[in-house]
Formats: C-alpha cells, sequence, structure tokens
C-alpha cells in the first residue's frame, strides 16, 4: 500500500463482517481468552480476550490489560482455539505493579464540592 | 430531557461502580467461536429466519443483551462491528496527542499519571478490539483498515496538544465528552460491547479528574499559566462538542440505531448534556468558554450555545484536519517497526512448543 492512502479522504467507513482484504499478512499471535479471579473466594470470571504468542505472554498481557488496578489476584488465560487452561502463578509479586499507583483512581484528585458532576 | 445531574445523567454514574467481583462482565465463554459459531451452533436446527429475527427482536425488546453466538442481522452485526471499530481506533490513535507530553511533563508526579492515562487508553483500545472480535472481525485487518483510511477515529484526536495545558484541558472536556457518551452505552444491546463500557467508564473518572485537577494548579500559579489554560480551553471547547458527531438532522443511522438499543440518546441530547454538565465546571475553574452565545435558559433548563462549524467538523473528519497525516503515519511506523518482534514473538513460541512436543 502506498503511503498516499494515509491521507486520503474516505466518505464512508461501511465494512462487512465477513469482507476480507486480500493478500494481507494475518496475525500469528492466537486468541486467549482471560479469566480473573477478583479475590480469594471468588471464582475465575470471564472478561474477555487478547492476543499473545504464548500462554506465558498471554498471562504478562493479561496482568497489564485486566489487572492494573488490583481488579484480580489470579489469572486463567485459555487459548479460544482450543480452550485449555493455563493456572499462573498465584504470587503476589506479579500483580505488584499496580500496587504503588493510587494516582490512578480518582479519589487521588482533590477537586472542591462546589464543583459538579466530576 | 431531564437536567444534568438527573437520574440518568453520566455525572453521578461514573464514580461508584461497584468492584470488578460484583458485576458479571462476562458470563460465557460466547466468544471462543465468533461468527461461525452464531450461524451454526446457537440457534436451533429447526428455526427459519423469521423465527430468528423475531427471537432478536423480542430480546432487544426485553431490553436482554444479545451475545456473540445469537443469531443477529446481518446489519445489526455491520452496524455493531463499525461502531466499536471506529471506538477502539479511537483510544489507540487517542493516545498520541497526550503521549506527545510525556516526556516534557513538569514533575515526576504529572509524568507518571499521565503514563497512566496513556497505558489506560490503550487498554481501552484492547478491551474494544477483543468485543469487535466476537462479531467475527480480525484484529490485523482492523488495524489495516486503520492505518490505510479506510475506518475511521473520532475527529478530536486530530488537533495538537500545544502546550502542556493541552494535557489538561484534554482530561477535562475531551474525556468528560466521552464518558457522556459512554456511560448510556454501558446499557448497549450487544453484551460484549456494553461490558467493555462499563470497564471503561470506571477509569474515565480518574481521566478526568487528574486533568481538572492539572488545571486548577496551573489557575493557581502565574498568570503565564492562566492564560495557558484559557487558551487550551479555547482550541478545544469546539471540537469537544463535535465529538457527539453530527447533528440529529443529518444523522440517518441514529434511528435504527436507538430502535436496536444500540444507542439510548441522540447526538445533540448527548451534546446538550455536556454543555450543562461543563458549564458550571469552567465557572468554577475560572476560565471562559469562548462561545459569545452561551447562556442558561430557564425555560428550556437548559444552556443555549453557538452553531458549530459543521464544515470543519467534515473537513477534519474527510483527512483534513491538521494532525490526520501525523496520526496515521505514528500509528503505521509503529505497527511496522514492531512487526519483527511479533514475528520473533512467534517463532520462540514454536520452537518452545517443538521442543516440548520432542520431550514428551
Ligand atoms: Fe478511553
Ligand atoms: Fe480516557
Amino acid at each position: 500500500m502506498s503511503s498516499s492512502d494515509m491521507s486520503r479522504d474516505m466518505s464512508t467507513t461501511g465494512m462487512g463482517a465477513g469482507s476480507d482484504v486480500s493478500g494481507e499478512p494475518r496475525s500469528n499471535w492466537p486468541l486467549f481468552e482471560v479469566f480473573l479471579r477478583s479475590k480469594r473466594g471468588l471464582n475465575h470470571v470471564h472478561v474477555g480476550s487478547l492476543h499473545a504468542a504464548d500462554a506465558t505472554m498471554a498471562l504478562h498481557h493479561a496482568r497489564d490489560l485486566y489487572t492494573r488496578r488490583n481488579e484480580g489476584v489470579s489469572i486463567w488465560v485459555v487459548k479460544a482455539a482450543d480452550i485449555t487452561a493455563s493456572s499462573p502463578d498465584e504470587k503476589d509479586p506479579f500483580f505488584a505493579p499496580s500496587g504503588d499507583k493510587v494516582y490512578r483512581h480518582p479519589t487521588f484528585y482533590e477537586i472542591p464540592q462546589s464543583v459538579p458532576h466530576i | 430531557m431531564t437536567g444534568p445531574g438527573a437520574e440518568s445523567g453520566p455525572g453521578p454514574q461514573v464514580g461508584p461502580w461497584p468492584e470488578t467481583g460484583a458485576r458479571p462482565l462476562q458470563e460465557g465463554i460466547g466468544p471462543v467461536q465468533p461468527g461461525l459459531g452464531a450461524l451454526t451452533s446457537g440457534t436451533g436446527v429447526a428455526a427459519d429466519a423469521g423465527g430468528l429475527e423475531q427471537h432478536f427482536e423480542e430480546t432487544i425488546a426485553r431490553d436482554r443483551r444479545i451475545e456473540p453466538r445469537d443469531w443477529m442481522p446481518d446489519a445489526y452485526r455491520k452496524t455493531m462491528i463499525r461502531q466499536i471499530a471506529q471506538h477502539a481506533h479511537s483510544e489507540i490513535i487517542g493516545m498520541q496527542p497526550e503521549g506527545n507530553w510525556v516526556t516534557r511533563a513538569p514533575s515526576l508526579r504529572r509524568k507518571a499519571i499521565l503514563l497512566a492515562k496513556v497505558q489506560d487508553e490503550a487498554g481501552h483500545g484492547l478491551y474494544l478490539y477483543s468485543a469487535v472480535e466476537t462479531l467475527g472481525a480480525d484484529r490485523a485487518d482492523l488495524t489495516d483498515r486503520l492505518i490505510t483510511g479506510r475506518q475511521k477515529y473520532s475527529s478530536i484526536f486530530n488537533y495538537p496538544t500545544l502546550t502542556f495545558a493541552d494535557v489538561g484541558v484534554i482530561g477535562w472536556l475531551v474525556d468528560g465528552a466521552a464518558i457522556c457518551n459512554q456511560v448510556p452505552l454501558c446499557r448497549s444491546s450487544y453484551g460484549p460491547y456494553a461490558r467493555a463500557m462499563i470497564r471503561i467508564c470506571k477509569e474515565e473518572s480518574f481521566h478526568q479528574r487528574q486533568g481538572y485537577e492539572l488545571l486548577m494548579t496551573m489557575m493557581r500559579g502565574t498568570s503565564a499559566q492562566r492564560e495557558m489554560v484559557q487558551d487550551a480551553t479555547n482550541r478545544w471547547w469546539w471540537p469537544s462538542l463535535m465529538m457527539f458527531g453530527p447533528p440529529d438532522g443529518q444523522s440517518p443511522n441514529t434511528e435504527q440505531s436507538m430502535r436496536w438499543r444500540i444507542k439510548r440518546h441522540t447526538n445533540d441530547d448527548l451534546r446538550q448534556r455536556f454543555v450543562d454538565m461543563t458549564v458550571p465546571q469552567a465557572e468554577a475553574l475560572g476560565v471562559t468558554l469562548p462561545d459569545p452565545e452561551l447562556r442558561w435558559n430557564a425555560e428550556r433548563d437548559h444552556y443555549d450555545f453557538g452553531e458549530i462549524d459543521w464544515s470543519e467538523f467534515k473537513r477534519v473528519i474527510g483527512g483534513n484536519g491538521p494532525c490526520n497525516a501525523q496520526r496515521i503515519a505514528a500509528r503505521r511506523a509503529a505497527h511496522e517497526g514492531g512487526a519483527w518482534v511479533r514475528e520473533a514473538a512467534a517463532a520462540h513460541a514454536a520452537k518452545v512448543a517443538a521442543r516440548a512436543e520432542a520431550a514428551a
């Protein structure tokens, strides 16, 4: 494809679900489904999916994508194609990177009572 | 329509979401066989097309969610794919204007906040790509459509971030408008989209508040800093109003989308709601919104505001905004520059798998 495609004027964006771009390379990273245990005592719950080269990478990506605010204490990733579960190390340090980032939460910011809807 | 802060208003609903575990984010493993599953296994053998359509319509009428393996009309699937893909692209491209200031943030605190915010936007894009794949779309194909200009993203991200005040104004106005748009989408009829929106809305409140707090800090600073905030507000106000899309009279798909409960409010309704919410915030901040016609209308119980320059909107969405080419070029460069990493990781995974197989 040429670089002139970049800024060309497109009037519509219609596309069909089955429509296809011939000859374009497809991602060869398989799709994984992600399951989170949000806290001890609860079941793993499906939260979404992601692509990764393998299960280990899928776990790390799932940690970064689905547990940035301590939403999980344990993750399962299952290759969507064959539904095989792999269990992560349930050690706390795996989730440590999000532990000290309190500024990711809205309550970290002081806004006067007089400011509405924020 | 009700005023700001009413029961259905965006403000009060954003903050107090329950913990993730208390909310059934996704109940099944529906997405495992997108598309195909919907047509072959999810529907029952004897049902004819009319029966399927009736079941679909009844599900919508009862305000239940449509799930990936359900039968759905082709037009519904296409509309959902287009809307979710454009939304995903917007989150991904939306990292660039603010990412522009990560290395130049004025303190470590602001840098860490900005990094976290930009990382969240990447996450939002990925939640949404995940949702759109449940409809049979292919992620690599969607990226290709974005970098070849065949699918759009929100026009707002084609404007430049000229000063650090822009980072604050984006959080306040752009994320504020996004919240207005997104809160009703948490009840969108397509389950995976609605669930992605719930996750996203939980994170947007941080985005808006960090921006507003940044601006409050600058407004307490020097007069030069206050001028920066006013200047950034002047530049972002009108493009923010355009984020809600064309006026209702020129939005032909709105009616069908409302009937399918993909959308819950019209573009003009949401725009009015945003104006009503934002005016008192501007007053509290001490900035002027750049619209001489902006005034409270007691009869309507809303703020009146001036005419939007729709020719600018058309020009920017058509590819001719200040930064369109730059945004796409950066996305393309990241995609192409990352190709060797994706290939190497795939080769490594194949080698490890082969070794494990040989050892077994
Ligand atoms: Fe976002
Ligand atoms: Fe955001």
